[in-house]
């Protein structure tokens, strides 16, 4: 590791073991709001687990990369995410940190 | 089950161990309750732990908890983009009994410490969201949870749900935070040989030293970065105001990259693994963002009550404290049979005149303040790294011309007194 080496956020996800309910905890309210109303999608920025991927025309969250931090219920500029924590024992397990 | 308790703890981190634990010595019937698989499995510290506030609950814990490192240096690097100014203290007095603080990995330590909770005959029960507080006539009587029949009762709640701290929420002791209240931190945990750790920070075995990083580690933003040793690993993180994020549409992870990849950090992990990445978010509203912490039936302890020194990293140690005050109020409401918020509110009192209380007080407005004013991060501590350079670069000019020099590129006559004024307004804070 001597050269700048940037590990992409892809790499990092995979060292993070999560066990996936099968239903999202995450839930976007109002699709509209992100297609006409957000130019920014802020979300897809500031998620620290690239939960929140813009695809076209709509929101896709990939709720089981999710490290339940809480960003996104309070960073959305239209609070238009509906957040709940992932049914007990499911979700994200840190094994060290 | 639809079982009634003396008291129910929401919550198996710092703030509801401590109470849990202090609850079941004293013979009190209480349950623990963890949304995650184990407790520590949901939660994120850069892994500072404090003795004395986990002494006060588990006496010479140092000698069986599992612990990483103590630690016996503490720097602080103010960081430029290719430079650094460090100061620090280091001292042999933190090596021995009864040390200062230790490194922990928190999955492991909350698993321990909450195993002594239920030595003590504390009930735990792992895997168990709480949906929501149970309200009758304005009074907390227990708690939904996600269990089939899940509803459970008792004389007082107390609500250590962590940062997020929806319960509190919902029971209208708090709005919604705002991104100005929290920072985002992530971290990574990375695989280093113990051999390697000692050479490269100047360390004896089982010694270690933190790092705190300001300026270029959060380019500027509010927020600091951190380099900890463990046992055999590195914790190196990078947290920022939510707003700061959202404000410069930076990546996190990419900031973290950025840590990683700076010449004042690199040497120190070179060849490291990175064996985990983690991200979890940090209360820093401070004083003015606590939300009511006594109510009829329910107690908020820990970061749910918003309870970090940001300035000093401080944060698991102010949840113990909490969680003891918390347990104190509950068992004089018990004797006393009252649990109403006029009873409860001994915790608030017990809080606010301790040292959590007065620390809270004392830095009220830092955080908005530094946030404010991005001067100190983005152009003082640069000039900083500058004038370092040039006093201490020896190219034939003398001493003199050096010194005018470096107040020159400070800037004009107003500039120099906008410095004066933000060195005031910075000790006028912090003071």
């Amino acid at each position: 590791m001597s050269e700048k080496k940037c590990q992409t956020i892809e790499e990092k996800q995979y060292l993070v073991r999560f066990n996936a309910d099968t239903k999202s905890h995450l839930t976007v309210m109002d699709a509209d709001i992100c297609l006409n109303h957000c130019p920014d999608k802020i979300c897809t920025i500031f998620c620290p687990a690239e939960v929140y991927k813009w695809e076209e025309i709509r929101m896709h969250v990939g709720y089981e990369g999710c490290h339940e931090c809480g960003s996104c219920r309070i960073g959305c500029p239209h609070q238009n995410i509906k957040w709940e924590y992932p049914k007990g024992g499911h979700g994200i397990v840190f094994r060290l940190g | 089950m639809s079982e009634k308790f003396d008291c129910i703890v929401v919550g198996a981190g710092p703030a509801g161990i401590s109470c849990a634990y202090e609850l079941a010595k004293a013979g009190v019937n209480v349950l623990l309750i963890e949304r995650g698989e184990y407790p520590g499995s949901k939660n994120v510290m850069g892994g500072v732990l404090y003795r004395k506030m986990m002494e006060d609950v588990i006496p010479e814990f140092w000698k069986e908890a599992p612990l990483e490192r103590p630690i016996v240096e503490q720097r602080f690097m103010m960081m430029d983009k290719e430079s650094a100014i460090t100061v620090g203290y280091k001292g042999m007095e933190w090596g021995q009994e009864p040390y200062n603080n230790f490194t922990v990995l928190r999955a492991k330590f909350d698993q321990w410490f909450a195993s002594k909770a239920v030595e003590q005959g504390a009930l735990l029960v792992n895997e168990t969201v709480v949906l929501e507080c149970i309200v009758e006539d304005g009074k907390v009587v227990g708690v939904r949870t996600d269990r089939p029949d899940g509803d459970l009762y008792a004389d007082v709640v107390v609500l250590a749900d962590g940062v997020n701290s929806l319960l509190a929420k919902s029971l209208g002791f708090h709005k919604e935070f705002r991104p100005d209240e929290v920072a985002l931190a992530t971290m990574e945990i990375i695989k280093l040989d113990k051999k390697t750790i000692e050479d490269r920070f100047n360390l004896e075995p089982n010694q270690g030293t933190t790092i705190e990083l300001f300026g270029d580690a959060t380019k500027g933003i509010l927020g600091t970065g951190f380099l900890y040793t463990n046992k055999d690993t590195l914790s190196l993180g990078v947290g920022t105001l939510l707003s700061g994020l959202i404000k410069h549409k930076i990546k996190p992870y990419e900031l973290l990259e950025y840590v990683k990849n700076h010449p004042m950090i690199r040497p120190y992990i070179t060849g490291g693994e990175p064996v985990e990445y983690l991200a979890h978010m940090i209360p820093e509203g401070g004083y003015k963002s606590m939300p009511k912490v006594a109510g009829d039936g329910v107690l908020v302890v820990g970061d749910a009550a918003q309870l970090v020194n940001a300035i000093h990293r401080e944060g698991s140690n102010l949840a113990m404290k909490s969680g003891q005050f918390a347990a104190e109020a509950v068992l004089l409401a018990k004797e006393r049979g009252d649990y109403s918020e006029a009873a409860l509110n001994h915790y608030k009192t017990k809080l606010m005149s301790s040292f959590v209380g007065q620390d809270m007080k004392k830095y009220k407005d830092s955080t908005h303040h530094f946030d404010k004013f991005p001067q100190y991060f983005d152009k003082y501590i640069p000039m900083a790294n500058k004038a370092m350079s040039q006093m201490f670069t020896v190219d034939g000019t003398s001493k003199w011309d050096k010194q005018k020099k470096i107040w020159r590129d400070v800037g004009t006559a107003r500039e120099k007194m906008k410095l004066a004024r933000d060195a005031y307004r910075a000790w006028k804070v912090m003071k």
